[in-house]
Parts: structure tokens; C-alpha cells; sequence
């Protein structure tokens, strides 16, 4: 990553919660968000990014069943558009971001922390489209629902939890 | 004006404001965005500590963001869904308000929870945060999330001739 290598030793403590504490001998926590509770005004950003998306996410039809069903019947482009040119926005700003290191609020540089490949992300990911297809709700739409008044998706938020839970439980079983 | 905002939003509109969802979150509040870890959250919660390690090793004061973000898109749809549409949203076809509806809600579901957590994200933290920082692991969870996705669609409608 190209960001302020002064800074990175602090950041990736901060990322690892479990490191021993004997890998950073001289690392004396200055930042008080550091083995704390999040401050506040992080809370009222996620807050407020949580708002702006549950609002996108019913305006767009995004959290409607039919859509998500006109998608996989390849009857309608609307929810590829959307899911394309989402990437693309979120692409350049990231490139942009990490070209001209363009810091956060805290001060601290914007990182991404790659999510890794293992086998979960096919047998996962099959598991995962299928129930997309079956509810018409991906987790982010499932709140949205629930908020919009569609007391049903309550059975599939019960239903998402179950399934966390199992995965908690077979995790160490899985390939 | 007004009516362009009550109305369903076109395509681009949507678009460009999920895409901004990603920088926005990396700068103002230093996260990835991702919706998934949320339901682990939960979950780690309610084990509080205990249970499998999947559960007793995360770090529930780190992830409690996930649970804000979560409670903030709920108020969204709220707000949107009677606050900012003229007509009536229907989330759910009429045929979901049923015994047969809930079941496919809560297998559904099931298959979300779990596959989501298997795959180590959904479509907000793999297909769209992932794809966008150039994360290729990323790019094969979602087509994977769509082989899973067009298998149980066109299963359905070949099974129903």
C-alpha cells in the first residue's frame, strides 16, 4: 500500500487485536482510540452512511424482491447497472484516494485489508447467491425491509442469524 | 424536484450513490464498507465471549460499528419507504404472506447467513468494496454469489416447466 510509511507500524497494531503485546516492544499506545471503544464521532458517521444507503437502497428498488427475481430471469439490466456502475464509482474514488493519499478524518491514510481466497468463497458464495435468489434480499436489504415495515423479513434476518450461527459452529469442520 | 425524489430513482442515480458509499465510509469513519459482519456481531454478542471461537475471538468492541451501520440503514428504509415515496412499497410479493413464504424467508435466509460468513462477505464487502480495490478473491465470490443465484432462479422455472 502506498500510504505514509511513518504512520504504518501504529495501523497495523491497531488492525491486529490479538498480537502479542511482546511483537511491539516500544509501541506505547499515543492514540486513544487504541484497546477502546470507538469514539463517538465514528459511530455518528457509520450512523449517518448507514441512513444515506438504507434510503439508496429503497429508492433504487434495490431491496425489492422483483427486482432481484428480473435479475437472475435476465428480464431486466437494472440491478447489473446498478451493481456495476456502483463498482466503478467506488473503484476511481478508491484509486483517487490512494493516489493523491488522501487521509481519513482521523488523520490516519484510507486502507483496504483484503479479504483472502479459501474454498468458502465458492461453496459460500453458491450458498450465499441462492439465498439472494430465494428472499430477494442480500443482508443490507434485509434491514431496509425490516425498517420499510415488511415484518416478514424479520424470518429472514432470524434465518441469516441461524445460518451465522452454523457456520460459527462448522467452521473448524469446513474445508 | 420533489417528484424526482419521491419516485423510484433510475439506475444511474442509485448507481453513483452506493459507489460513493465506499470512499465516503473510508474517510469519514476509517472503514471498510461490508454489511455481512454485522450478523456476526450479533452473534458474538449473544455468546458473549463464550462459544465456538468463530464467536469467542472476535472482537465485539472493534466490530460494534457493524451494528450502527446496521441500525442506521433500518432508519433509512424507514425513512425512505414513508417518508420519501409517493407510492407504496412492496418489498415483498403478496405470495411471501404465507406458510410457504416464511419458509422460503427462513431458508433463505439461512442460505444468506451462512454463505455469506463462509465466503467472508456479501455483495456490499466482496462484490462491490472488494471488486473496487482490485481484490480478485473478491471478483470469484461473486460470481460464485450469481452461479448460486441463476442455479435456484432457472432451477425453479425448469422444475415449473
Amino acid at each position: 500500500m502506498s500510504a505514509a510509511t511513518d504512520n504504518l507500524p501504529n495501523e497495523q497494531l491497531d488492525a491486529t487485536t490479538d498480537k502479542p503485546a511482546g511483537s511491539a516492544p516500544l509501541q506505547k499506545p499515543t492514540d486513544p482510540s487504541k484497546n477502546a471503544w470507538t469514539p463517538a464521532w465514528v459511530y455518528l458517521m457509520v450512523l449517518l452512511s448507514g441512513i444515506y444507503l438504507g434510503i439508496v437502497f429503497v429508492k433504487s428498488e434495490v431491496a425489492t424482491w422483483q427486482r432481484v427475481h428480473k435479475m437472475f430471469l435476465f428480464q431486466e439490466a437494472h440491478m447489473y447497472l446498478i451493481i456495476s456502475l456502483a463498482i466503478v464509482v467506488a473503484g476511481v474514488s478508491m484509486l483517487w484516494i490512494k493516489r493523491w493519499k488522501i487521509p481519513g478524518l482521523d488523520g490516519k491514510p484510507v486502507e483496504y485489508e483484503p479479504k483472502p481466497y479459501k474454498p468458502g468463497i465458492i461453496f459460500g458464495g453458491i450458498a450465499f447467491g441462492a439465498g439472494w435468489a430465494l428472499t430477494g434480499a442480500c443482508p443490507g436489504p434485509i434491514y431496509v425491509q425490516i425498517g420499510g415495515g415488511e415484518w416478514m423479513a424479520l424470518l429472514t434476518l432470524a434465518g441469516a442469524l441461524a445460518g451465522m450461527f452454523c457456520f460459527a459452529f462448522l467452521k473448524p469442520k469446513l474445508p | 424536484m420533489q417528484e424526482y425524489i419521491m419516485a423510484p430513482w433510475p439506475w444511474w442515480v442509485a448507481g453513483i450513490l452506493i459507489g460513493l458509499v465506499v470512499p465516503a465510509m473510508s474517510i469519514l469513519a476509517g472503514k471498510a464498507f461490508g454489511i455481512s459482519t454485522s450478523l456476526q456481531q450479533m452473534g458474538a454478542m449473544c455468546t458473549a465471549g463464550r462459544g465456538p471461537s468463530y464467536l469467542r475471538d472476535y472482537d465485539r468492541r472493534a466490530g460494534m460499528w457493524t451494528l450502527v451501520f446496521v441500525i442506521g440503514i433500518f432508519l433509512g428504509g424507514f425513512i425512505g419507504t414513508y417518508f420519501l415515496s409517493a407510492d407504496e412499497v412492496e418489498f415483498l410479493p403478496a405470495s411471501f404472506h404465507s406458510l410457504s413464504g416464511a419458509w422460503r424467508l427462513l431458508i433463505g435466509g439461512f442460505l444468506i447467513g451462512f454463505g455469506a460468513r463462509y465466503a467472508g462477505g456479501c455483495t456490499s464487502g466482496h462484490s462491490i468494496t472488494g471488486i473496487a480495490n482490485l481484490n480478485w478473491p473478491s471478483l470469484v465470490a461473486t460470481i460464485f454469489f450469481f452461479v448460486g443465484g441463476l442455479a435456484v432462479t432457472w432451477g425453479a422455472v425448469l422444475l415449473a416447466g
